[in-house]
Formats: structure tokens, C-alpha cells, sequence
């Protein structure tokens, strides 16, 4: 019992384990249902459901066929395309906007600082069905619905808070002192933008557009309402499978989708490390 | 700079990207599930086949909402479209679609001029052509023994615990309560039409409500009976046919008061893709593709197909059960689609 | 350059001179000029890509011209009658009977019914059968026997309530989808009473009841986790960081999935309880309020965990330890010390998760059947399948209004700049 303190009685000993346990059965909340869609995808049979051959771990119970009914059918590759371009677009759009805007965002000098940051960050509020009604009334007009710019002007202006949060977090630990010291080197002020700013930011605005990124490709209401078939994306494929007929395939995605975010995660976390190393120095 | 340079480099090359997707040829949105699967060998696959057209197949879950919000937002994405003739009147009649040239359309394979091998109600409606003749029955899961014989059983939830599974929309649900409440077949529009004869229908479905599950798409029919989601479910005869089948499935068909109708193939009003759409449409409700509808137990509309069909599936077809049936009225669901449909999601959500 | 750089560094001195002062100030708007050319670019993009949307969302749940566009002549006629429990005059119902015979053949009739059936219940149909029945009539006839054609089509035309009801429909603005929204409607006078279905005001009390559930079970679920992981070693908490962290990055739709696999009625959690004898016939679980709000709850947890664990990682846990260590009961120690310390990360995460529930879609629209359904879906709803655009627009404003206010809370209490990620 030596490595509670003195004061402890026998109820804060079992407090703290009952806190210990509870603890791990959150944990295991959070994480369970995750982890059992993966050896369900891989049943052999068409159902969503455990067979007893795979409870019995007969071999012949597990298969790879729906990985393969993704890669064979066209709306899934469709799909998988699709989401990777307007991602893609849609992240780079919002960082290359939002990185310059924080830069702003964070002079002393910015107007309306506080008005203009809840405006730039009030996309992440506002709730998306409300959004896409707007934006299917609004881009109609200019005949954007069904094509891949209105998805991608959508999926940006989401992803816009990510990057602003991400780069001025960064931003909030950067001297402006270089910022000047590169301008009274007679640096034009894009030129220290680009060699002296961005360099010492660059984890922030990996980061917010790694999040962007990912906001587009998890992102279904706004699909939903603004892309037409030829848009469709994977998360829009995975809603009208729920809703229509389900099968294993769904779970094959879901599977390869979870091997995505933790690949996402490691590299974030690698990134904030790195980050913070890169401040400790600069001390 | 530099990687300035290839930032801009890789969005040019992203938007590039984009643009050169190519786009399809014709997009044909139809049903889904067996039927799908159906209308994908027989009328799809071998129209790519022969013309070289990319063609994106589609799902939907029926009815006229999305046309509509198409047409009134001016911004077309389907092309062609199956749809049901109990939503054909009213998609016609409020301009979702094109009007259709029949006289294009190519003679039987036995040489019967198109107007005399088509079925009457097949060229019916100016704006389609009839593509299959089917049934919404409603179906149980035999593996407990014996289940519901007519429509009043359906309705009888002491007799026949468990889930009914029903689509959600007014459209046959309405039909059926009148019928399980007593009213003659031939009468039910008619009653129907009325405002105690919608309170009525609403007053027999409030008696089930608590057990019903209800669906969006055919598809989900023959799934939740299979998964034990529902006891009995309302589904087009096809899909139940296509479960028994392909997967032996135990399931039990229930002719009695099936509401029959016809699926028709039509044109968006408004697609910039007429002429690919009318040569799909030929193409897809000649002899041939039409007979395949029978994989699904989807009666054919031109008599130089229904030749073609072998004696055995004769007895799955609707057209065998006409006696015990009830024709959909597409007119009645034009007028009172819209009414009945807002009185059904207040009686939902209530 | 490099001067006024210097310049702006400096302050101010009393002694400055009158040009120095003006050439300060004239720095200073240079220098805010220049913040605000770099905000400006995406200012625009927002503007445009989002800002204009919501405002179009906010005009169209008042703004709505079909009528008005579609029955010009009719409305003229309609102006002279005055709404008494008299029918207007033939001349109207001529003037009408052109117009619905005009289109029918343009196949814009439904538009009118849908139109008509929102200011009056039930006259969709009566509308579309009578221009079924006018659509063949030719013009001398309709011009000689308009109002007899349209009666005999349906005698609802005799009545003042359906011609009160077109003249309600021709506005072009009106607040009318606003009083739908509140379950209210115009009586015959004019006066705002409560409709017969009621619905959305029921709608909306149970999705922030439900919003305050899914708060609440993530509160009592994420505090307990929230201080394990703060009051641990600092390898174990990044360990178990992993836990809350792959679910927060695992798409929204992998998680929803999970949870049907888990729950429907052949599912995970069916299957357990009978293996083990617990059921005989499976719990009836998705398509539930049930399902919808423990779904939830686990998508939303680590948008609870998150902001709890870097305020706790902060508080020093020697305060605890002197409180107790002179006697304080734990609990009492708590309440009095951490509780408080930690506030600002439960408000901020309560107040996140409850902003974002109140406005979910996609759990509720796929998991919730018809129990679970929240005021999102109802927009939704509307937007798609009932094709009731403004009414649509009109439910968003007011869930917009709500979160706005929950948001300015947020702003208020936690600060909006202040939302951490990961």
C-alpha cells in the first residue's frame, strides 16, 4: 500500500480504483465499436452480423471478397476518386486562404479583430443542414450545383476555422520580431511572408490543412444536397448504402477509412511534437 | 518561393484533375436491389455494349421529390428514370418530364408495329414507355410456420404479432387500411377521395402504428424480412421473388389485395442528353431486354416478349393474381398526392 | 520602410510634435490596412461561399413569388375583393379559370396546387382536378362560363375561405412560414391562432431535450476519464490518448455504421445477450431515440474528453493534495477546489457538445427511424422530399437563431478563439 499516501483510507483506495475502472470502460466505449466492424468485414457471407463459423475462427468463414467488390464496382472507385479530389482541392484552397488571413488575424494592428475572427470561424457552428440549404439555394444561381467547384467552394469555406485555429495557435508562439528584423534586412514583405514566416509555421498549417482535408472527406450533408451523381464521394456512397441495402462492403470501406484516421492521427501527433520542439528551441 | 511555385503547381495540376473527369453519357436512375441488378444485365450492360455510351446507373427511392427539386432549381442530373405509373400522372402533369415520341420506338422482334405490341396502359401516359408490369404485395418469413393470409391479417396485430415493415409514403399504405377496414376494392378511391375516408384509412394504420417499421427504398424490403428487422413488410413482388430465388430465402408471398401498376422508363424535362436518353429508352423496352425483367418476376409490356417467357414463371407474375388485385390509380395520386402525402407526415411525426 | 517600422515600435512621447503625431497616425491605418489586405481574400471567399447562402436561406423563408408569378391577372382581380364571407365576383373567377386553364397546358398547375395547399390545407387536389378539367375547355367558353366550369369542377371554388387562402398565397413576402414554423397560423380575420397538428415547437423542445441528455452523458462519461488521464503519468496518458483521439479522427459515417452493426436486431449486441441466455427474442435497439443518442454520445465524447484534459492537465494536483492531506474529505476537496479549477474545460466541451447535437443530421437520419428524428431531419425533410423550400428555410433560420445564441454563450463564457484541436 506504499504507493498511496498516508492520508489515504480504505476509501480513497477503492475511489481510486473504482476511477481506474470507470476510466477503462469509457476507454473501451470509445474504441469497441470501432474495432468490431473490422473483423466484420471480413465475413464471407452477405450480412452485417457474426456468423458462427467466425465465432469458431474457421478460416473458410473470413474472405476478402468485399474488398474486392469495392475495388470492382464503379460507383465505389468512383467514389474513392472523388473524395481525394475535392479533398484534395478543397484543402489546399483553405489553407492557402486561411494561412494568409491568420498571419493578419494575428497583427496587432488587425480591425474588427474579434468580429472578423467569429466570422471566419463560424462555419465549424453553424450546423451543416442549414449550411447546405443555403449554399443549394445560393450556388444554384450561378449554376453550381452538380459540379465539382460548388462541392469544393463548400468543402473550403468548412475547412477555412481549421486552418485559422491551427496556424494562429502556431502563429501566438512566433516572434514578430523576425518579422520586422526581415524588413528592416529590406526583405519586401512577401518575401519574408514566404522565407521567414512560413517556414516557422509550417506545422500549423500542415496541421489545419491535414484537418481541412479530413473535414472534406468525412463531410456528407453538403454532398448530400450540392453534388450530383457524378460527384458522389465515399461517405455519400456509405449514407445511401445505409440507408438502401446494407452488405459487408460498407464495412470493408469502414475498415480501410479507420486505417486512414490512425495513419492521420500518427502524423498530426508527429507534427505536434515536432512543433513543440521546434519552439523549445527557439527559446 | 520556390515552394510557393509548387504549391500553385500542384493546385493547377488538382483542378486539372477535376476537370478532365470525364463526364458520363447519360445518367439512368432506376430502383436498386434485384431489380437493378436486373435492368443492368438485360438493358444496361448490353446498351454500353452496342453504342460505346458511358452510362452512370443510379439509385432512388421512388416518388416525385427529386425530380421536382431538380426542375425547380433548373439543374438537371438525371437523365432517364424509371419510374412507378402511380407518380407518372403527376410527374407528367407538372412539366418533371419530357413528352416521348412513341412512334420512334422499333417494332416488335416477331415484327409487330410497336403501337399494337405494346400493352394498352404501356403507351398510356405521353411521357413514358411501359417497361415492366409488377405488384406491391406484402410477403412474411415462413421459418416460424404459417403467417397473415390477406390484407385484414396484416392489419390484425393480435393474431400476427411482431413488425410490419411498410414504405413510407402514403402511396398502397392508404389503400390497404381502407381495404382491411372493410371497403370493397372497386370503392377505395372513391372513399378515398373523401375526407372521412382519409380519416378513416389514417384511424385503421394508427391500430398498427406502434408495430410498423417503415422503409425509404424497395430494396430494404426483402432485407429487413432476412435480418428479422420485420415479420411481414410490404415489397414489390419482384424483390421477394428475387430472395426466394437466388438465396432460398423463406419468405411467403401474399397475393391478396396486391395494389399492381406499371414501371415505366421517362425522360427528365429538361436534360441537355434528349436524343441518347429516347435511343436508350428504344433500345431498353425492345423484345429482348424487356423479357429479362423475368429474372424478377416483372411481367414484360410488349406481348411479342411475354411469348418469350417459359410456362414456369407464368404463376409468379402478377398478371396471374389480376383477380384478387387492385389497379394503382395514377390519376387519384396525382390530384391527391400532395394532400394525402402532408396528412401522412403530420400523422408520422405525431 | 525600416524607419517606420522602427516608428510604430516606439511610443508615443508627450513631446511629440504635431507632424510626428500625424505621421503616427497615418503609419497606424497603414499598418491596419495592411492586417486587413491579408484577411481580405478569404473574407471575400466566405463572403461569397458562405455569408450569401445563409442570407439567401434567410430571404427565401421570407420571400416567395410562385404565386405572385404565376396568377398576375388574378391577383389584380383578387385586390378589389374585399375578405368578406362573400366569394369575389365572377369577373375574378373568370379571370381565374384563364389563368389555371393557361397553366395546365404549360404544366405549371402543380406549382399553384403545391402553393395554394400550404395557405389551405387539402386544395392541392382541388386545384389539380379542376385544371385537369378546364385544361381541354376552349377560351370563349371559359370567358362565357368561367365561374360555372370551375363550381362544377369542385364546389370548394364557391367558397370565400379558398379565394382568402390564393390571396394569402400571392404575397410575395410574408411571414406565414415563421407561424408554420411555431405551429400558428392566420385565422379567417386575420388573427394568429394555433394550428390543429402540432408539430414543430414539440420538434424542437425534443431535440434540445435530446441535445441536453447527449451533454449530460458526456459529461458524466468524459470528467471521470478526463481526470484519470490528467492525474496520471504522462506516458500512460499519451497512450490512452490514442483511444480518444482514433475515434475523434474516424470518419462520422464509420462510427454510425458501427453502431448499426452493433445494435440491429440480428446484431453485436442482440447475439451476446442471447448467447448468454440473457434475451429470448433480440431488444428491439436501432431505429430508436435510443440508438440516435448513444451513438451520439460516442461520436461526441472526445469533443468532451478533449477540452477537459487540457484544463485539468493544468491544475496542480498539490492543491488537492494539501486540502486533503489536512483532512478534507475527498469529495468536499473536490467540490470545493477542482471542481471549480476545471470549469472552464467542462463548459467549454458542455457547451461544444450541445451546439453541435442540437444541429445533427446523419446519426439521427440514420440510426434515429422515426423517435429519433431531430429538427435537422425536418429540414431536411423539407428540402428533399416535401419540396416545402421555404418552410424549410424558415425552421433553419430559427435553429440558426438558437445556435447563434448558444454561440455567443460560448463566446462569452469560453471565448470562440479558444476551441482546441486534438
Amino acid at each position: 500500500m506504499g504507493r498511496f499516501p498516508e492520508y489515504y483510507n480504505l476509501w480513497h483506495i477503492a475511489g481510486h480504483y473504482a476511477l481506474r475502472g470507470f476510466a477503462a470502460l469509457v476507454l473501451i466505449f470509445l474504441m469497441l465499436p470501432i474495432l468490431v466492424i473490422i473483423p466484420l468485414s471480413f465475413n464471407a457471407e452477405p450480412f452485417f452480423t457474426f456468423t458462427e463459423g467466425m465465432l469458431a475462427l474457421d478460416p473458410d468463414a473470413y474472405s476478402l471478397r468485399w474488398y474486392k467488390e469495392i475495388f470492382d464496382d464503379e460507383k465505389w472507385t468512383l467514389a474513392i476518386k472523388n473524395s481525394f479530389i475535392v479533398g484534395f482541392a478543397a484543402a489546399i484552397l483553405a489553407t492557402l486562404l486561411g494561412t494568409v488571413a491568420a498571419v493578419g488575424l494575428a497583427s496587432p494592428w488587425m480591425p474588427y479583430k474579434r468580429l472578423i475572427t467569429a466570422l471566419l470561424l463560424s462555419p465549424m457552428i453553424v450546423p451543416l443542414i442549414i449550411i447546405a440549404a443555403g449554399m443549394f439555394f445560393f450556388y444554384t444561381q450561378f449554376n453550381l450545383v452538380g459540379t465539382y467547384t460548388g462541392l469544393i467552394i463548400a468543402h473550403a469555406a468548412l475547412g477555412v476555422p481549421f486552418v485559422i485555429i491551427t496556424v494562429t495557435a502556431t502563429l501566438s508562439g512566433f516572434d514578430r520580431s523576425l518579422f520586422i528584423a526581415g524588413l528592416s534586412l529590406g526583405a519586401s514583405p512577401v518575401k519574408v511572408f514566404w522565407d521567414v514566416v512560413i517556414p516557422l509555421i509550417r506545422p500549423g498549417v500542415i496541421s489545419g490543412g491535414l484537418f481541412a482535408f479530413v473535414t472534406s472527406f468525412d463531410e456528407v450533408v453538403l454532398v448530400l444536397f450540392l453534388a450530383g451523381p457524378e460527384q458522389r464521394t465515399i461517405p455519400r456512397q456509405m449514407f445511401s448504402g445505409l440507408r438502401e441495402q446494407i452488405n459487408p462492403t460498407i464495412l470493408a470501406v469502414a475498415t480501410l477509412l479507420v486505417v486512414l484516421s490512425a495513419a492521420m492521427l500518427f502524423t498530426l501527433e508527429a507534427l505536434r511534437r515536432r512543433s513543440e520542439r521546434m519552439r523549445g528551441e527557439g527559446l | 518561393m520556390k515552394r510557393h511555385l509548387k504549391l500553385m503547381a500542384g493546385a493547377a495540376a488538382l483542378a486539372l484533375c477535376a476537370s478532365s473527369v470525364s463526364a458520363q453519357d447519360l445518367t439512368v436512375t432506376s430502383f436498386g436491389g434485384a431489380y437493378g441488378a436486373a435492368q443492368k444485365e438485360h438493358m444496361i450492360d448490353p446498351f454500353v455494349a452496342e453504342t460505346g455510351t458511358n452510362i452512370l446507373f443510379e439509385d432512388y427511392g421512388g416518388g416525385v421529390a427529386e425530380m421536382k427539386a431538380q426542375v425547380e432549381a433548373g439543374n438537371i442530373q438525371w437523365d432517364v428514370v424509371d419510374i412507378e405509373v402511380i407518380d407518372l400522372e403527376r410527374a407528367c402533369a407538372e412539366g418533371y418530364l419530357e413528352v416521348i415520341d412513341q412512334s420512334v420506338l422499333p417494332a416488335g422482334d416477331d415484327g409487330a408495329a410497336a403501337a399494337d405490341d405494346f400493352i394498352p396502359e404501356a403507351l398510356a401516359n405521353e411521357c413514358g414507355v411501359g417497361n415492366i408490369v409488377w405488384s406491391i404485395v406484402f410477403a412474411y418469413n415462413n421459418a416460424n410456420g404459417e403467417g397473415p393470409q390477406t390484407i385484414a391479417d396484416f392489419f390484425d396485430t393480435e393474431n400476427f404479432p411482431g413488425k410490419r415493415g411498410l414504405r413510407k409514403r402514403p402511396q398502397v399504405n392508404m389503400e390497404w387500411a381502407l381495404i382491411a377496414d372493410g371497403v370493397p376494392m372497386e370503392e377505395v378511391y372513391e372513399v378515398l377521395s373523401t375526407e372521412e375516408g382519409q380519416a378513416r384509412a389514417f384511424a385503421k394504420l394508427d391500430t398498427i402504428k406502434d408495430d410498423i417499421v417503415w422503409y425509404d427504398s424497395w430494396s430494404q424490403a426483402p432485407v429487413l424480412l432476412n435480418d428479422g428487422g420485420a415479420q411481414m413488410v410490404q415489397s414489390a413482388n419482384g424483390r421477394i421473388f428475387a430472395a426466394i430465388q437466388d438465396e432460398g430465402a423463406p419468405f411467403t408471398i401474399v397475393w391478396d389485395s396486391h395494389v399492381y401498376d406499371l414501371d415505366v422508363w421517362a425522360i427528365m424535362k429538361g436534360t441537355p442528353n434528349m436524343e441518347k436518353a429516347m435511343e436508350f429508352i428504344s433500345f431498353a423496352t425492345r423484345t429482348v431486354p424487356l423479357s429479362g425483367m423475368q429474372d424478377v418476376a416483372y411481367g414484360p409490356t410488349r406481348r411479342s416478349a411475354q411469348a418469350l417467357l417459359p410456362e414456369a414463371i407464368k404463376q409468379d407474375l402478377p398478371t396471374a393474381h389480376l383477380d384478387v388485385g387492385l389497379k394503382a390509380d395514377g390519376i387519384f395520386w396525382a390530384d391527391y398526392g400532395e394532400t394525402l402525402g402532408e396528412k401522412f407526415n403530420e400523422w408520422l411525426l405525431q | 520602410m525600416t524607419d517606420t517600422a522602427t516608428l510604430a515600435q516606439k511610443p508615443l512621447a508627450p513631446g511629440l510634435n504635431r507632424d510626428d503625431a500625424r505621421s503616427a497616425a497615418r503609419e497606424v491605418r497603414k499598418r491596419r490596412l495592411q492586417a486587413f489586405l491579408f484577411v481580405t481574400p478569404l473574407l471575400i471567399f466566405i463572403l461569397f461561399s458562405f455569408v450569401a447562402p445563409i442570407t439567401t436561406m434567410l430571404y427565401r423563408s421570407v420571400y416567395n413569388p410562385t404565386v405572385a408569378d404565376l396568377l398576375p391577372d388574378t391577383l389584380v382581380a383578387l385586390q378589389e375583393w374585399e375578405q368578406s364571407d362573400e366569394s369575389p365576383s365572377d369577373a375574378v373567377l373568370t379571370q381565374f379559370a384563364i389563368d389555371l386553364k393557361r397553366l395546365a397546358n404549360d404544366r405549371t398547375s402543380g406549382r399553384l396546387a403545391d402553393e395554394i395547399n400550404r395557405a389551405l390545407p387539402g386544395m392541392s387536389s382541388v386545384v389539380k382536378s379542376t385544371a385537369r378539367a378546364v385544361r381541354r375547355v376552349d377560351d370563349a367558353e371559359l370567358a362565357a362560363n368561367g365561374p360555372a366550369l370551375l363550381i362544377d369542377a369542385n364546389d370548394r371554388w364557391a367558397e370565400p375561405e379558398t379565394w382568402r387562402a390564393i390571396k394569402d398565397a400571392g404575397r410575395a413576402y410574408s411571414l406565414d412560414y415563421y407561424l408554420t414554423s411555431l405551429d400558428l397560423e392566420r385565422g379567417s380575420a386575420g388573427e394568429i391562432q394555433a394550428r390543429d397538428t402540432q408539430i414543430y415547437v414539440k420538434l424542437y423542445t425534443k431535440t434540445l431535450w435530446m441535445a441536453l441528455i447527449i451533454t449530460v452523458a458526456t459529461v458524466l462519461l468524459g470528467y471521470p476519464l478526463a481526470y484519470f488521464m490528467a492525474n496520471t503519468s504522462t506516458s500512460l496518458s499519451n497512450a490512452l490518448m490514442v483511444f480518444v483521439l482514433l475515434p475523434f479522427w474516424t470518419s462520422l459515417l464509420v462510427r454510425t455504421t458501427a453502431w448499426i452493426a452493433l445494435l440491429q436486431t440480428n446484431g453485436v449486441v442482440n447475439s451476446t445477450l442471447q448467447a448468454f441466455g440473457l434475451r429470448d427474442d433480440p431488444l428491439e435497439l436501432l431505429y430508436t431515440q435510443f440508438s440516435t443518442i448513444i451513438a451520439m454520445t460516442h461520436i461526441l465524447l472526445p469533443f468532451m474528453v478533449l477540452p477537459l484534459y487540457s484544463v485539468m492537465r493544468g491544475i496542480d494536483s498539490s492543491y488537492m493534495r494539501a486540502a486533503m492531506s489536512m483532512g478534507s474529505r475527498p469529495l468536499a476537496a473536490w467540490f470545493r477546489i477542482y471542481l471549480p479549477m476545471s470549469l472552464p474545460g467542462l463548459s467549454a466541451g458542455a457547451l461544444l457538445v450541445f451546439i453541435i447535437s442540437v444541429g445533427y443530421y446523419i446519426t439521427p437520419a440514420l440510426v434515429g427511424g422515426t423517435d429519433g428524428q431531430m429538427i435537422s431531419n425536418i429540414i431536411a425533410f423539407h428540402m428533399q422530399q416535401s419540396n416545402n423550400w421555404e418552410l424549410a428555410a424558415a425552421l433553419g433560420a430559427l435553429l440558426l437563431l438558437l445556435i447563434l445564441v448558444l454561440y455567443w454563450l460560448f463566446d462569452r463564457f469560453v471565448g470562440a478563439a479558444n476551441i482546441k484541436l486534438g
